[in-house]
């Protein structure tokens, strides 16, 4: 009878000392809301971090396959996210230099025969050791025209995910409904992809705090009147057509600063403070063209 | 006879752990490397082919050694070789070169000797693997 082997290390002390904890805390205090992104992210990272134990003590499993896809309406994080897993697989000692390379379909895909597998090529090799994540990925599948040369690119791809593993992490992507359509027609993509994770839509609540979020970072603040405009301004621009979530968000917040740049400009000649310097008030915000067309849209 | 060229040319062969570490040196200084290989061991053989082009703003050294091993499989009774280049200061040097790969047997130099006018004795080494044509060779 041999007691029970007591590991030289245990998960406390292994999450304390990579610092994938401060990862997941930036993800937790920069991201709003997300809350099934974040809990796979939360569950990669545990299975990387029990894998790496497990290395500790002698249990070979192979390396997990991480490819993803992430999919779900502009401006909702993808690219965010992507930044944050790729410093997290770093963190946690699965990707080598933990550095992300955004690509889209042009990256890829060349213009004549021949042209798009050293194209591939080379951007798989500068990904290596990080994160390729590849934007609108659906765009490298184009049924229409069966002489395109994305198929090409899918391919070698295909190749690297497969074979290369440990080398790098591919993301792809884009909109629910195209990449759904997109993985269809291309079964060996999805089969190799192990994490398919879908980002919702943000509520009013959560776009106001990312708002907010952005403002404090940005080191402006809102009166208690532009609150109130931004809230309806949320309330209204959703409705809008062309609504991009936390991208609608940012693009409102930097024509309030255009505005309130041109406000404090005119008033010039008044002695300005450092608070109003830092103020966006109602006005700034109801001057959008959003709150024009009122109740003219159907 | 073992060619010996650049670099490491007093150290043996390395081995792939070795040349992976050495690329991530040159890439951790912003170095573009390239691979290149050549059939003929001449030592004043400076123009070896290039495989493929040389490598940008990569960060790992896993695609320099898919490239190597690319080049071994493509051509595996060749010399191979991996350059370092350095653009950093604005011109491009050459900071490391190192060979990565040889032929099984390396039949190695003769050297020729030819009488000139008066007692002038001109030398020149002619590689035995030379003496076929390219592609051929080893």
């Amino acid at each position: 009878m041999s007691a029970p082997e007591s590991l030289p290390q245990d998960l406390t002390d292994l999450y304390r000392d990579s610092n994938v904890s401060s990862v997941l805390e930036a993800l937790e205090r920069e991201l709003i809301g997300l809350a099934p992104v974040k809990t796979r992210v939360r569950e990669i990272a545990a299975l990387l971090l029990v894998e790496k134990l497990r290395r500790s003590v002698g249990l070979e499993a192979g390396a997990p396959s991480l490819h993803m896809s992430f999919t779900g309406n502009p401006g909702t994080g993808k690219t965010t996210v992507a930044l944050r897993m790729a410093q997290m697989l770093h963190a946690l000692g699965y990707s080598r230099k933990g550095h992300l390379v955004a690509v889209t379909r042009d990256d890829l895909v060349g213009q004549y025969i021949g042209h798009t597998a050293p194209k591939t090529k080379e951007v798989l090799k500068r990904s290596m050791g990080g994160v390729l994540f590849i934007d609108e990925a659906y765009y490298l599948y184009r049924p229409e025209n069966e002489r395109d040369y994305g198929q090409e690119a899918i391919e070698i791809l295909l190749q690297v995910m497969e074979n290369q593993r440990e080398d790098l992490v591919v993301i792809l992507a884009g909109y629910k409904d195209r990449m759904d359509r997109f993985f269809s027609s291309n079964p060996g993509m999805a089969s190799r992809i192990a994490h398919h994770i879908d980002f919702p839509d943000y509520d009013e609540g959560e776009l106001f705090a990312i708002a907010q979020l952005m403002l404090a970072k940005m080191q402006y603040r809102l009166d208690a009147g532009a609150e109130a405009a931004l809230h309806e301004y949320i309330a209204r621009r959703k409705a809008q057509p062309h609504f991009a979530n936390a991208r609608s968000i940012r693009n409102a917040l930097d024509r309030a600063r255009l505005r309130q740049a041109n406000r404090l400009f005119e008033q010039r000649g008044a002695r300005l403070t450092r608070d109003a310097l830092m103020t966006i008030t109602a006005p700034d915000i109801r001057a959008s063209r959003v709150f024009e067309q009122k109740g003219e849209t159907p | 006879m073992r060619l010996t060229q650049g670099t490491f040319s007093f150290l043996p062969d390395l081995s792939d752990a070795q040349i992976r570490a050495q690329i991530e040196y040159c890439l951790g200084r912003g170095w573009a490397v390239s691979v290149e290989y050549t059939d003929d061991p001449h030592p004043r053989n400076a123009y070896w082919d290039m495989f493929g082009m040389p490598m940008f703003d990569l960060k790992d050294a896993a695609g320099v050694m898919a490239e190597v091993d690319a080049c071994r499989k493509t051509f595996p009774r060749h010399y191979v070789k991996v350059n370092a280049f350095d653009a950093t200061p604005g011109w491009e040097a050459l900071r490391l070169s190192f060979i990565v790969n040889r032929p099984p047997s390396e039949p190695g130099f003769g050297l020729e000797r030819e009488e000139g006018a008066g007692r002038l004795q001109r030398y020149a080494l002619r590689a035995y693997a030379a003496s076929r044509p390219e592609g051929e060779r080893y």
